[in-house]
């Protein structure tokens, strides 16, 4: 034998060297097998079909897969749909990767894809449907095994960001089944790079990996999806090492994770805006007063120079600094650059005090008015400090500013109901494009079309709609990309809304493992792989 | 005694009512769920949808009836959230509640009484004093504040406990639970001992009162003249006295710690009932919220209903029927 030409010393030598390479790499081995990851909020159920909520998405993705999906950027790419073509106007057909398999084993077909357009439509008791990505379908027509199309009643090109939410489910496991049996495994049969093994409401996701996986596989073992809801638990847990990364680090621990040598951090900008909304159409406004409280007769937010005298005495780059940490990214549009719709054109509002105090006297408001600024104080990274801080940015122009802030849940029904006269909200395009905000916060109320659904304080532009109308319905991307940035330029210039920052999301993760950060806020366990 | 528990049981019928319409009223009176639930890609038509198949469109009253109606036949409605209803919600987790909560109070019974009755013979030691002080940052320190200490010093410090979650989970006569691993009951020791400091210090003190208060009584001089052991007068004649108040403010203090957990749940993560209150009032999840608050009245009731019939048993004096009608 080789060895046995060694000396006696040099094979002690080497067998000594190789245990201790065994035991140096063990713990990486370890890691290698199991992953846990730190949540901030816990599914409320395991159907992927059964509430659109951010949380039960984040966990769906590991175990389902649509026909197509986003990347990191949040562009559409083809993920269980190998491709797909525009036969014409209105008839989309997709191609599905060959032999596809589901957790049970069996063959993934477009059978299953037209079940699970249907089935988001027949889900009882959801607080947020899906199948207000499935409803421009208007007929399924199943060409072979791995053909289908979908025909929209008019051209449509919002479909692909739509199905981006769809979610392709088993038929044979799901038909007839309750969102609650999926607690229990049932029907948890999907595609994607993990299989389910069990859920603890509130508490933990063990997930095993899915060997058969079609793409990339995935690096762990085993996965667990802890959720912690409370920052300073999470960032205990992370700290302890009960789990190996955490999601949306809170602000007042970023100094301390910034300096750790054993975390490290990982961000990105949001699809999420934070905007103020002024209160432009009425005659009067319930919260705007003379400076010592007195009503006003006439609604000075519906003069344009006073809502830009706003927009200017914003200063984006302090708030960064001071109040986000350095984490947002100061805006005037409706979505980040990286997103399709975004315009160039509309450039953050320089800070300038003096000319918005201007602005104000030309309008007839030398002295200023006074006026409350409603928020929530539970919702957004920040949200109650960022309007106190926009407060005391009013009152420098002669705006007697003061701040309401209260909880989403009594906060949203308020707002919904015309209560405020400036209000603070945040608004994440869900859809990887413009035309989301576009139709929720700034398109005049239309409820046949469902446009202007956040609107709440119905700021309103004919001409908005009409191009808005135009861009949905445009299937040429470079025409719509132009619809969409003169739709956004048309309610930015006339400060329909009044852009803030977009956010920017955290991770933080322990030594030896990395991230790659999402625009879409989105955290897989996928995601994070040895470094 | 039989009779005394009935009149009681149908006495709580009428507060469980008057309890309901308060609570229904009260939910009702804050904001509108539909708005914080619904996706925010969701348009009118669906918001309208949604309203109705809650049933949130019909006036308050009508609400209210269909609740009491449904609720008779033992039916308190669906989570909006989870469209689960909302006592299975509730019943599932409430193992890990009653597990937290009943480790916290042995906790307190091992510990304070035992360290009450130290400091109530030896009111002028340096360990009796020691204990004192102790109790009084009991007191007075924040829950979620020591929890976080808890947390850092024992699980980041010295990796010695997990920081949060709770840990794995056997069944028991059908009920899942934790304690009977070693794991589970590393993850089980922070949060209880956390939720049991107040109560910690609480029995501790009112140990240490009725104890000194006893040493001055007769009969323990009286055993002292017989020459009774002084192990045999603190452990069976003392003790035995002075545990009225104690039973009666453990139990009590059992019924909060059930029902207002919710401190200690959230700062380590603890799938328990109080976390699911909290989320669910930040949803406005109605139906959960009502079946929680009324489930707690029971709880409540039922407790205090279990500590007058201790009471009989401990001191023979005290006659149900006469002593409360």
């Amino acid at each position: 034998m080789y060895l046995s030409s060694l000396s006696q010393r040099a094979k002690r030598r080497l067998i000594a060297a190789s245990i201790a390479t065994v035991v140096a790499i063990s713990p990486a081995v370890l890691y290698a097998q199991e992953f846990r990851l730190g949540l901030s909020s816990p599914p409320t159920s395991m159907d992927p079909h059964f509430y659109n909520l951010f949380a039960n998405l984040n966990v769906s993705d590991h175990i389902f897969e649509p026909l197509v999906t986003m990347d990191p950027d949040s562009k559409i790419i083809p993920a269980l749909a190998e491709s797909w073509t525009l036969v014409n106007e209105t008839t989309w057909e997709f191609k599905l990767r060959k032999g596809i398999k589901f957790h049970d084993g069996s063959e993934l077909t477009t059978a299953d894809v037209a079940w699970s357009m249907e089935r988001p439509a027949t889900i009882v008791g959801s607080p947020g449907k899906f199948d207000v990505y499935t409803k421009s379908i208007a007929e399924k027509k199943i060409i072979d095994a791995h053909t289908i199309r979908f025909i929209t009643k008019e051209p449509y090109p919002l479909l692909l960001p739509d199905l981006t939410s769809i979610y392709i489910v088993s038929k044979k496991a799901t038909e007839g089944i309750s969102s609650d049996d999926f607690s229990s495994g049932k029907g948890m049969v999907g595609t994607s790079r993990y299989k389910f093994v069990r859920f603890q409401r509130d508490d933990r996701v063990e997930l095993e990996r899915n060997d058969a996986y079609w793409g990339k596989r995935a690096e762990w073992n085993k996965v667990t999806l802890r959720f912690i809801p409370n920052g300073a638990t999470r960032i205990a847990a992370l700290l302890a090492g009960d789990v190996q990364a955490i999601e949306n680090v809170p602000t007042p621990d970023l100094a301390r994770i910034r300096s750790d040598s054993n975390i490290g951090m990982y961000s990105k900008i949001s699809h999420r805006m934070i905007f103020l909304y002024p209160d432009a159409s009425r005659e009067k406004s319930p919260f705007v007063t003379t400076k010592d409280g007195k009503p006003l007769d006439k609604n000075p937010l519906q003069d344009v120079r006073v809502r830009q005298a706003i927009s200017m005495s914003i200063n984006r780059d302090a708030i960064k600094d001071r109040v986000m940490e350095g984490l947002s990214e100061p805006t005037n549009n409706l979505v980040p650059p990286n997103l399709f719709g975004h315009n160039p054109e509309l450039k953050v509002p320089k800070y300038d005090p003096e000319g918005a105090k201007k602005l104000l006297a030309e309008a007839g408001y030398a002295d200023g008015f006074g006026i409350t600024i409603h928020t929530p104080n539970n919702r957004y990274v920040n949200d109650e400090k960022i309007t106190q801080t926009i407060a005391q940015m009013l009152s420098r122009i002669g705006i007697a500013a003061k701040v309401e802030g209260m909880p989403m849940s009594v906060y949203s029904s308020r707002g919904a109901k015309r209560e405020y006269s400036l209000g603070l909200l945040g608004w994440g395009a869900q859809t990887g494009e413009a035309s989301s905000p576009l139709r929720a916060l700034v398109a005049c109320d239309d409820p046949a079309r469902g446009f202007g659904g956040f609107n709440w304080l119905k700021y309103c532009n004919p001409k908005l709609n009409e191009t808005l109308g135009k861009a949905v319905n445009t299937v040429d991307d470079q025409q719509r990309l132009k619809l969409l940035q003169d739709a956004a330029a048309i309610a930015i210039n006339e400060y329909g809304i009044i852009p803030i920052h977009q956010q920017v999301t955290t991770w933080a993760a322990r030594k030896g493992f990395a991230y790659t950060p999402r625009t879409d806020e989105r955290t897989h366990a996928y995601g994070f792989r040895p470094q | 005694m039989l009779v005394f528990i009935i009149r009681r049981l149908l006495q709580s019928v009428a507060v469980l009512l008057v309890m309901s319409l308060l609570v229904f009223v009260g939910v009702y009176a804050i904001g509108n769920p539909i708005d914080v639930l619904l996706s925010p890609d969701a348009d009118q038509a669906e918001r309208a949808r949604t309203i109705a198949s809650f049933g949130l469109d019909k006036p308050l009253w009508q609400q209210y009836f269909i609740f009491l109606k449904n609720a008779l036949s033992g039916d308190m409605g669906r989570s909006f959230a989870f469209s689960t209803p909302a006592l299975t919600l509730i019943f599932e987790r409430m193992p890990a509640t009653m597990e937290l909560a009943v480790t916290a109070i042995l906790f307190s019974i091992v510990l304070g009484i035992p360290l009450g009755l130290w400091a109530g013979l030896r009111p002028n030691s340096i360990a009796g004093k020691t204990i004192m002080a102790v109790s009084i940052l009991g007191f007075s320190l924040p829950t979620f504040w020591v929890g976080l200490m808890l947390i850092m010093l024992f699980a980041v410090q010295l990796g010695w406990l997990p920081s949060s979650g709770r840990g794995p989970t056997q069944e028991l006569l059908g009920i899942p639970v934790s304690f009977l691993s070693w794991d589970g009951l590393k993850h089980l020791f922070l949060p209880a001992l956390n939720l049991s400091l107040f109560n910690i210090a609480l029995v501790v003190r009112l140990t240490r009162a009725g104890a000194q208060e006893a040493l001055l009584q007769d009969y323990v001089k009286f055993a002292r003249a017989k020459g009774l052991s002084n192990k045999r007068i603190i452990g069976v004649h003392v003790l035995k006295n002075i545990l009225i108040p104690i039973v009666t403010v453990i139990a009590l203090q059992f019924g909060s710690i059930i029902a207002f957990a919710i401190v200690t749940e959230s700062v380590f993560a603890w799938p328990g009932m109080g976390k699911l209150i909290i989320d669910s009032i930040r949803v406005l999840d109605r139906p959960v919220i009502v079946a929680y608050l009324m489930l707690i009245v029971v709880i409540f009731i039922l407790i205090n209903l279990v500590v007058d019939v201790v009471y009989s048993l401990l001191d023979p004096r005290v006659r149900l029927s006469d002593a409360r009608g």
